[in-house]
């Protein structure tokens, strides 16, 4: 009978993650979070909460330059946005910030061409070891329609979070990795023969493959990533008069749909 | 005029008030007047269907949704999304965030809204062949690249922990069926799902039962994974404001329940240099 296995878990948990034995201690993957972990700055801790294990200070900075590097305090970018809502309509901090996380997990930017971009990588490089060429892989790719997230025809001149991300790369030791080569040579290969150009997301996954993680864990680290820019949207919407935040006049909403037609019609 | 800034809709028409250009005089959802006829005449169910499909939809079709609304409105506090709100209301914490809480948890693979699409996709491709069925049931990634969902861990639409369908999915499922086309996708659920079941030892779920649903009312996968998402939250809603009030010390708290396999007891000073 199917349904018997869940007896098993109806009131037991057995787990090496940790637990809070409330009133006396904390255990975070073996280790006592107050006393053995508090050295650690909190995203190093979240890391080593993702992973179960310490990757080291040159990993924590390193993601470190992630999440500083897209802190953008601008109420323009979307997730932002819905953060700048929250305040102009005065709902609350937490609401806000989490709504606008929440649609960080996104197809044309944020999770999705993270975990892609960071999946590729991983591919490229399995296909490499078995004998393949880069460029075809990359041309495999793009004959089954597939987008190569991280590339593209660029939105924007340069994206300036590349050249910051590789200075922090070389100042961590992540600049010779072999997934931040194959990064510039399918960047290569895609500008020669698509003019496509390359963002910091390839950049980012390629660092990422590079410093072994899998794509659940890197959703993980970077899904409160950008929170640093919403909070300073959320706040200054809220100092605003409510409702101010770039309203839309009726006008304002372009009509392309059917004509006027009757109920009973 | 509008502003620098507008936004695009190809089925909701505003038009101002001669003394504010903020606020509407009257609204048009797909060409009829909202204010003027549509709540006058039509049901809650009319008008969602009108919204989603863009025509005022055949009034059985408005039954149809209605009793899949009714089915779905309440699934009990078993249910994750349900007991996922209740975790909030117990807290006294904010109604939407108990239905935050509700939909982020109701939109997995496992009886949530990501599984329902991918019960609607494959709609599409088997159609009516079981066999097809059979195969891609089995299968039923898209490609083989990862995505922030992970894969699914059972046959979509089925129930692995189930053993035979549970008499009130049964009910259910016969009683939509009376408002669906015969022809249809739950008719043809109906009469074709003890061969799948058999098949792969397990009953189907209300996944599937809204899924054939939302076929048979002519929606697509985004549309029907949307309903079921909103379809869902009164039942969240309500044992969220329940759970408020029976209060924290009525509620489970499981600490007692989870046992830590490697717990390396109390820290001390003596203790570490012990294991040094």
């Amino acid at each position: 009978m199917n349904h018997e296995r869940l007896y098993d878990s109806e009131s037991r948990l057995v787990t090496r993650i940790g637990k809070a034995f409330l009133t006396e201690r904390v255990v975070m993957h073996g280790k006592d979070l107050h006393h053995q972990l508090d050295h650690l700055e909190w995203l190093h801790l979240y890391i080593y909460a993702i992973l179960g294990r310490d990757p080291g200070r040159n990993v924590a900075n390193m993601l470190n330059c992630y999440w500083v590097g897209s802190s953008y305090p601008d109420p323009s970018i979307w997730p932002n946005h819905v953060a700048a809502l929250a305040g102009s309509v005065r709902s609350t901090p937490s609401l806000g910030m989490m709504a606008g996380l929440s649609i960080w997990e996104a197809s044309i930017y944020g999770r999705r061409p993270e975990v892609r971009a960071l999946d590729f990588f991983y591919r490229a490089g399995k296909w490499c070891d078995e004998g393949g060429k880069l460029e075809n892989f990359v041309d495999h790719e793009k004959d089954q329609g597939r987008i190569l997230f991280g590339y593209g025809r660029p939105l924007a001149a340069t994206d300036e979070r590349i050249a910051f991300t590789l200075a922090k790369a070389k100042e961590y030791g992540f600049y010779e990795g072999r997934h931040l080569k194959m990064a510039f040579a399918v960047y290569e290969h895609v500008n020669k023969k698509h003019g496509y150009s390359m963002n910091v997301a390839a950049v980012h996954a390629a660092l990422a493959a590079d410093m072994g993680f899998t794509c659940e864990e890197y959703q993980l680290i970077l899904s409160p990533g950008f929170v640093t820019g919403m909070a300073p949207c959320f706040k200054d919407a809220r100092s605003r008069p409510e409702g101010s935040f770039f309203p839309i006049r009726c006008e304002s909403i372009v009509y392309n749909g059917v004509a006027k037609r009757d109920w009973e019609d | 005029m509008p502003s620098d800034y507008v936004y695009h809709s190809n089925f909701w028409l505003e038009e101002p008030e001669e003394s504010n250009p903020f606020a509407a005089k009257a609204c048009y959802c797909h060409g009829y007047d909202v204010y003027g006829q549509v709540i006058t005449k039509a049901t809650w169910f009319e008008y969602l269907l009108l919204m989603l499909k863009g025509d005022r939809p055949q009034p059985g079709e408005a039954a149809l949704l209605e009793k899949i609304a009714l089915v779905l409105a309440n699934q009990g506090p078993k249910e994750a999304s349900i007991r996922a709100a209740m975790n909030g209301g117990v807290a006294g914490t904010n109604h939407s965030s108990a239905l935050m809480s509700a939909m982020a948890v109701g939109s997995g693979l496992y009886g949530g809204s990501q599984e329902l699409e991918i019960c609607m996709r494959l709609w599409r491709e088997c159609e009516q062949d079981v066999e097809r069925w059979k195969v891609r049931l089995q299968d039923p990634q898209e490609d083989e690249r990862a995505d922030i969902w992970p894969a699914i861990e059972h046959p979509p639409g089925f129930d692995p922990n189930g053993d035979n369908i549970p008499t009130t999915l049964l009910q259910s499922l016969e009683l939509l069926v009376q408002f669906a086309p015969d022809d249809g996708a739950l008719a043809w659920l109906r009469n074709h799902r003890d061969i799948l079941e058999g098949f792969f030892r397990c009953p189907i779920s209300i996944t599937s039962v809204a899924a054939a649903t939302f076929v048979d009312l002519g929606l697509d996968q985004d549309q029907g994974s949307m309903l079921y998402l909103m379809l869902r939250l009164p039942g969240a809603a309500v044992h969220a404001l329940e759970q408020r009030k029976m209060g924290w010390k009525k509620f489970p708290f499981y600490s007692s329940a989870i046992e830590l396999e490697d717990d390396p007891g109390p820290y001390s000073e003596h203790n570490q240099e012990g294991k040094q």
